[in-house]
C-alpha cells in the first residue's frame, strides 16, 4: 500500500489574455516561487520536479529541457507528463507517485500555457489521427455545442440554465484575485446578449484562452507533518483514459467522467456527494459541460442539474459550492487548468482561499481535469489525515 | 486499381502550419533592444555567485535568484570550441552555405560562452582559443542574427 502524502503548498500566477512582460520560463518562475512562498520552504528542499503543458500550444514542446533553471530543476531529477487538456490534473497524480512510493520526500509539480504564443488548432491538427480524424476535426467549441443542444433535447434544459451557470462562474471569478474573466455580469440576459458561435453555445458559455502557471508542492506524511502547518492530505487520485476517436463512438463522451467520478466514491465510502464532499473544483470548458457533468459525476439525479443550478445549490454559499473560484469558465490556461482546480481545493480545505473562501467548514473536496476524448483525472483531498 | 497498385501500402501525407510568437521576457527584451539600436551585447550578472551569464537569463541555476543586473560585456572574445559543418541541413531551418563554421564564443567579461556562427575565417586555420568579435548586420531586427557572425579580430 503507498505512503500518505499532503499538499503543502501551492502557487498561481495571476491569469489574463496576454503577458507579454515575461517568457514562459519566467511565467512558471512566479508559480514556483508563490508555491515555495506559501510553503515556507526554499527550492533546496524540493527533491524533486515534474513538468507539463499542453504541447505544441506555444509551438514548443519539451519544455523539462528549457525550463529547468526557471522551475528549479538543476541537477535534480524530474520528467515531462503531458496527457493534453488533463495535464493539470495528471501532474498532481505525478506528483502523489512520487512522493506516495517513498522514492522522494518532496515533489513540486509546475504547469503553465501561454496560450497567446502558439496556433492552438495546429497544435491539436497533430494530435488527431491523420488517417481517420484529421481530415474533419475541428475544435472544441462544437462538442460543446453538441453537448448543449443534446442535454436541452434530453432534460427540458433551456438557454437560460446556461446563463445562470455563466452568472455563477463570473460572481465567483470576481471575488478571485487570479481569476482571468471578471465582467460583472448582472442578469442572464447580460449573457444572453452575448454572440451566438454555435447554437446553443454563446461566446459567454465559453471558456477564455488564457496565460497563467501553477505549481504545487507534495510531501510524503512524515515531510508533510514536519514542514507544514496546514498539509492538506490526498485521499485518492484516478485517472480514466480510452483511445482518441474523435470521430465515432458515444455522442456526448460521459463514460470516462463516470467512471472517474464512481471510482473515487467506491474506494472513499461516498454515497452521497453532496453530503459527503464540502466542495468541488471541477473542469468545465463550457456551461453546458457543467450542466451535463453535474449528472455523470453523480451530483444529482438524470436530467436534474439545471434544476440545482435554478435553486443555487451550488453557488458558492450553496448547499454544495461548485467551482467557487470562478472555474474554468472565467479562467483557462489549459496545462495549468486541471491543477488550478486542485490548488484552490486546498485553499478552500485551509480556509485560506480569501474573498471567495467558502464559510462552511471544508472537510473534503472533489477536484477533476477533463482533455482529450473526455478523458477524466479526480481527485479527492480531506482535512484530516484519516 | 490492378497489380502491384492494389496492395501497395496507403500513406497519408500531409504539412502542418505551426506558427509561434513567443515573447522575449523583460531581460532579452532589454538585450535585443542594446544590441539593435546600440550594437551593445549585454549579459547579467549573479551577485551570489559572483557570474555574468551570456546570453543572459532572469534566474540563476546554481543559487536560484532572480537575476535583473544586466552589463555590457566585449564585443571580443575567445573561441572555446568549434565545429565546421560539411553537409546540409534542411534549408528552411539553417539556410548557411556548407562548409560553415559554428563556436561556443565567451566574451571578455562574460563567465560563460555562447553558440554563434564563425565567418571571414580560413575555416583551416580555426583554433581554440583564437580571438573572434562580432560583426553586426546594418540593418538589425533585435534577434541574434544580429551579429552576423564573429570573426578573427582584426589587427
Ligand atoms: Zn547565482
Amino acid at each position: 500500500m503507498a505512503n500518505r502524502v499532503a499538499i503543502i503548498g501551492v502557487g498561481q500566477t495571476f491569469h489574463t489574455s496576454k503577458r507579454p512582460d515575461v517568457c514562459i520560463p519566467e511565467l512558471c518562475n512566479e508559480a514556483v516561487r508563490a508555491a515555495l512562498e506559501d510553503a515556507e520552504l526554499t527550492i533546496k528542499d524540493i527533491d524533486a520536479i515534474v513538468v507539463g503543458n499542453m504541447e505544441l500550444f506555444e509551438g514548443r514542446y519539451h519544455q523539462d529541457l528549457w525550463q529547468v533553471d526557471y522551475v528549479g530543476s538543476y541537477h535534480k531529477p524530474g520528467f515531462r507528463v503531458t496527457t493534453g487538456g488533463t495535464t493539470g490534473g495528471t501532474l498532481p497524480c505525478t506528483a502523489f507517485f512520487c512522493a506516495a512510493s517513498g522514492v522522494f520526500d518532496v515533489v513540486m509539480a509546475v504547469t503553465f500555457e501561454k496560450q497567446g504564443e502558439g496556433d492552438s488548432r495546429a497544435a491539436l491538427k497533430t494530435v488527431a489521427d491523420p488517417i481517420w480524424d484529421r481530415w474533419i476535426s475541428t475544435g472544441a467549441i462544437g462538442t460543446f455545442a453538441r453537448l448543449g443542444s443534446w442535454y436541452m433535447k434530453e432534460s427540458g434544459a433551456t438557454e437560460e440554465h446556461a446563463a445562470l451557470v455563466r452568472l455563477k462562474a463570473d460572481k465567483n471569478a470576481c471575488l478571485n484575485p487570479y481569476a482571468h474573466l471578471k465582467l460583472n455580469l448582472k442578469t442572464v440576459e447580460d449573457v444572453l446578449r452575448s454572440e451566438m458561435l454555435v447554437p446553443p453555445l454563446r461566446k459567454l458559455d465559453m471558456c477564455p484562452t488564457s496565460e497563467g502557471a501553477c505549481a504545487i508542492i507534495v510531501a510524503s506524511e512524515q515531510k508533510a507533518k514536519k514542514l507544514s502547518k496546514k498539509p492538506v492530505w490526498v485521499k485518492d487520485w484516478v485517472e480514466v483514459h480510452n483511445e482518441a476517436r474523435y470521430n465515432r463512438g458515444d455522442p456526448v463522451s460521459l463514460e470516462n467522467l463516470e467512471k472517474a467520478a464512481l471510482t473515487i466514491y467506491r474506494r472513499n465510502g461516498i454515497t452521497n456527494p453532496r453530503r459527503d464532499i464540502s466542495v468541488a473544483e471541477i473542469y468545465e470548458p463550457a456551461t453546458w459541460a457543467e450542466l451535463v457533468w453535474y449528472e455523470a459525476y453523480h451530483f444529482c439525479e438524470k436530467g436534474e442539474a439545471f434544476r440545482l443550478v435554478e435553486k443555487g445549490i451550488t453557488e458558492r454559499e450553496g448547499e454544495f459550492p461548485v467551482n467557487p473560484s470562478g472555474g474554468v469558465i472565467a479562467t483557462n490556461p489549459i496545462g495549468a487548468t486541471g491543477m488550478i482546480r486542485v490548488a484552490e481545493a486546498a485553499l478552500q480545505i485551509r480556509g485560506d482561499a480569501g474573498a471567495h473562501q467558502v464559510s462552511r467548514e471544508v472537510k473534503r473536496t472533489f477536484t477533476t481535469a477533463w482533455g482529450g476524448s473526455s478523458w477524466t483525472v479526480a481527485h479527492l483531498l480531506s482535512k484530516s489525515v484519516d | 486499381m490492378s497489380g502491384k497498385e492494389a496492395t501497395a501500402p496507403y500513406i497519408v501525407q500531409g504539412r502542418l502550419y505551426v506558427p509561434y510568437f513567443n515573447y522575449y521576457g523583460a531581460l532579452a527584451s532589454e538585450f535585443y533592444r542594446q544590441l539593435r539600436d546600440s550594437k551593445k551585447i549585454m549579459g547579467v550578472k549573479c551577485p551570489s555567485c559572483d557570474k555574468v551569464y551570456m546570453p543572459p537569463r532572469s534566474v540563476c541555476a546554481v543559487c536560484f535568484g532572480n537575476l535583473n543586473q544586466l552589463v555590457e560585456v566585449s564585443t571580443q572574445g575567445a573561441v572555446l570550441t568549434y565545429t565546421v559543418i560539411h553537409y546540409t541541413y534542411s534549408p528552411s531551418y539553417q539556410p548557411a552555405t556548407i562548409p560553415y563554421a559554428y563556436g561556443i564564443i565567451q566574451l571578455d567579461g562574460a563567465d560563460t560562452g555562447f553558440c554563434h556562427l564563425l565567418g571571414e575565417v580560413d575555416l583551416d586555420r580555426l583554433s581554440i582559443g583564437m580571438r573572434v568579435e562580432a560583426v553586426f548586420k546594418d540593418q538589425r531586427e533585435g534577434n541574434i542574427l544580429d551579429i552576423k557572425y564573429f570573426r578573427p579580430v582584426q589587427k
